[in-house]
């Protein structure tokens, strides 16, 4: 409702709100309102400056044990070769490619954190942008590896590259894989970039506070002589713009890409337009279940509950449960378009996907990414973490289960019933996949002991000038 | 607080990045040419033979046709190397005493063949076949260069895909007439082009590039 009330100066009508309107009820401050521009900086830098807690070390105790896991799976693959994986003809690809999607897709909440929500002006990306920025790089870092490990020979991996070869030969340019390289190495190379151009300002922060000297030296060479001048600003805030625009599109691409890798062959359950949009809305699914996973326990750790709220744990939960029905959509669709092609092969293969020997791994699917969600429709679901927590696992293992689903339900029943075989991942590849979150983990921790995980400049903007009692420079 | 790096550090900065580009360049076109030069390729050194055979002498002064060695280049996938008795037909008469041809004799003696140094020698994922390149108009010279010059034997070409697929690819550039096939001196003409597409047709040569024309 708003009232027409004339202006004299003007002498027409202009429509303005009625100041008796009903707003909105009143939000969650992003920030908790006792803190001032010296508070958050303290808060934040007191992360790294602290001393590392105890169960740091013992977290960091188990991830190591964990890295060796990975390191001997890695060293074992490397002298024996894929054999050791469950992977045959004709379920070639197994928890290689299953892992590598899983992987690259958790990745995509950080950019669309980072990139989308900045350009829309969603004020609450402030507190968690760095860690999900993080989660992505590492992300990356692990899914990365998979594609390179799952060669026969992984040190002729550079063939993948189109560079001047003596062979005078170049990748195949019409194959979706060799779009892969180019999308994932993309992807890492921007986040990476805008993961670092945030942290500068910050870095400046760490180093004019740190106490030690050595620090104090490579925390200035990591901020590139920033001075925090109005110039410095200036050039920041283009760049910062530039690299949000151009992570954009990767947020779509790198995923749709991915789904090419599938979609681009005639198989059954896998040669299907829905493909790149059901992945991309996978990804961000999978994405903000990642970032939950992490920062609810971390924020009970580090105690940061008047930096990230219950309003950020509130927003995120809200996009998982979005994506989850876009994703829930993509099940459904495939059900359909198997039924509206008319095609034998096709009416075949999700029938089995319902019912066949791999049944158990789809309606767990089910459970797990349609079901589990729509707890999230509640508010009092939303603002009780372990439940948060709790269905956040659910989706983790979800998505690792849709491309399970995916690639082996697929492959063990090809066109060819000659050659239909079952597939299970064997010792070494539970073991590499245990190794890479544990790789996962341990950077992230080194991330949390070494740099600012929350972005100070960024969260000091969100405090009101009037707020602050005490007014120091950057 | 004091300045945590000296004024010259920016300088240092903007250098680097220029550095760290030169330096990619750099390993880049290192790269680039040693996997092309002969240390990579293995031309133009002539490996140790148990004897030190020269096909200047052989080929080149005596005039001995390159068939009378390597019979099966016109009828099969490899060229052959000759058995001792090939060598001996001759060296049963001159030569007798040459300290050089000491292996020979003792091959002859024994009946155990020389142990000849490969040359030419293609990965395994290789196939190569003699009989159909001579039948399609490619001569000894165009990848052995002017062997009858050689004291002794070296790689002129150097081997890689890259080479095979240039001939694969353009033949008319490369062929020559079937009349001139051992002719270790012949040069494409002027008007090579004109004549290689006409050897083309000709010959019924088919420009065959796929993987498996060679990779089988």
């Amino acid at each position: 409702m708003a009232d027409i009330t004339r202006t004299r100066e003007e002498g027409g009508f202009i429509l303005e709100p009625s100041p008796t309107r009903p707003g909105p009820p009143a939000k969650i401050p992003l920030l908790h309102p006792a803190h001032n521009y010296e508070t958050v900086t303290r808060k934040i830098t007191s992360l790294v400056f602290n001393r590392t807690p105890s169960g740091w070390y013992i977290g960091m105790a188990i991830l190591g044990l964990g890295m060796m896991l990975f390191t001997a799976s890695v060293g074992y693959l490397f002298a024996r070769g894929v054999g050791i994986w469950g992977i045959n003809i004709p379920v070639a690809w197994g928890f290689d490619i299953i892992n590598f999607v899983w992987w690259i897709g958790i990745g995509h909440a950080g950019t669309l954190i980072s990139a989308i929500l900045l350009l829309l002006h969603q004020e609450w990306r402030t507190s968690i942008n760095r860690i999900a920025e993080s989660m992505t790089l590492f992300a990356v870092a692990c899914a990365g590896m998979y594609p390179i490990l799952h060669l026969g020979r992984p040190w002729l991996a550079y063939w993948l590259l189109p560079y001047p070869s003596p062979t005078n030969l170049w990748p195949q340019f019409r194959s979706p894989l060799v779009w892969d390289v180019f999308a994932v190495s993309t992807y890492a190379t921007v986040s990476l970039l805008f993961w670092y151009t945030g942290l500068v300002p910050d870095l400046a922060t760490m180093r004019d506070r740190t106490k030690n000297r050595f620090l104090r030296v490579v925390y200035g060479m990591g901020s590139l002589g920033w001075r925090g001048s109005a110039r410095h600003w200036n050039n920041y805030q283009m760049a910062y713009l530039l690299l949000a625009g151009l992570s954009t599109p990767l947020v779509v691409s790198v995923h749709s890409v991915v789904s090419f890798d599938f979609a681009v062959s005639i198989l059954p359950g896998w040669h299907s337009t829905i493909f790149p949009p059901y992945f991309v809305a996978g990804a961000i699914f999978a994405g903000f279940a990642m970032v939950l996973t992490i920062v609810i326990p971390l924020r009970a750790f580090y105690r940061l509950h008047d930096l990230i709220t219950m309003r950020h744990i509130d927003n995120m939960a809200k996009v998982t449960l979005v994506t989850g029905l876009v994703v829930a959509y993509g099940y459904l669709s495939e059900i359909f378009f198997a039924y509206y092609s008319g095609e034998y092969f096709e009416k075949f293969f999700i029938t089995n996907r319902i019912t066949g020997a791999y049944a158990w791994s789809f309606w767990a699917l089910i459970l797990c990414n349609v079901i589990a969600p729509q707890f999230l429709w509640s508010k009092r679901v939303r603002h009780n973490l372990p439940a948060v927590f709790l269905l956040m696992m659910f989706v983790n293992i979800g998505m690792w289960l849709e491309r399970f689903v995916i690639i082996v339900g697929s492959l063990h029943r090809g066109h060819l019933p000659s050659s239909w075989a079952q597939y299970a991942g064997t010792f070494w590849d539970w073991s590499l996949f245990l190794g890479t979150m544990a790789l996962f983990l341990f950077l992230f921790f080194l991330f949390i002991r070494a740099l600012p995980a929350i972005a100070i400049f960024e969260t000091r903007e969100l405090i009101h000038p009037d707020q602050s009692q005490t007014e120091t420079p950057a | 607080m004091p300045q945590v790096f000296h004024r010259s550090s920016n300088s240092i900065a903007r250098l680097s990045i220029i550095g760290a580009a030169v330096t990619a360049a750099l390993i880049g076109a290192i790269v680039y040419i040693v996997a092309r030069s002969p240390l990579a390729t293995g031309q133009h050194v002539p490996p140790a033979q148990p004897v030190p055979f020269s096909h200047a002498h052989h080929s080149g002064g005596d005039g001995i046709d390159c068939r009378y060695c390597h019979q099966s280049a016109e009828y099969s996938a490899v060229a052959g190397v000759p058995p001792t008795e090939t060598c001996v037909n001759c060296h049963k008469q001159i030569w007798l005493n040459s300290p050089n041809l000491r292996p020979v004799r003792e091959s002859e003696r024994t009946g155990q063949p020389i142990q000849w140094v490969k040359v030419h020698d293609l990965p395994d994922f290789v196939y190569f076949n003699h009989s159909i390149h001579i039948k399609k108009g490619v001569g000894c010279s165009t990848c052995h260069g002017e062997v009858n010059r050689m004291q002794l034997t070296w790689q002129v070409a150097p081997l890689n895909m890259g080479w095979c697929v240039e001939c694969h690819s353009q033949p008319e550039r490369f062929v020559r007439p079937r009349s001139e096939i051992y002719n270790m001196q012949w040069q494409p003409p002027a008007n090579q082009l004109e004549l290689g597409r006409r050897l083309v047709d000709e010959y019924d040569i088919q420009k065959k590039v796929y993987c498996d024309t060679c990779h089988r």
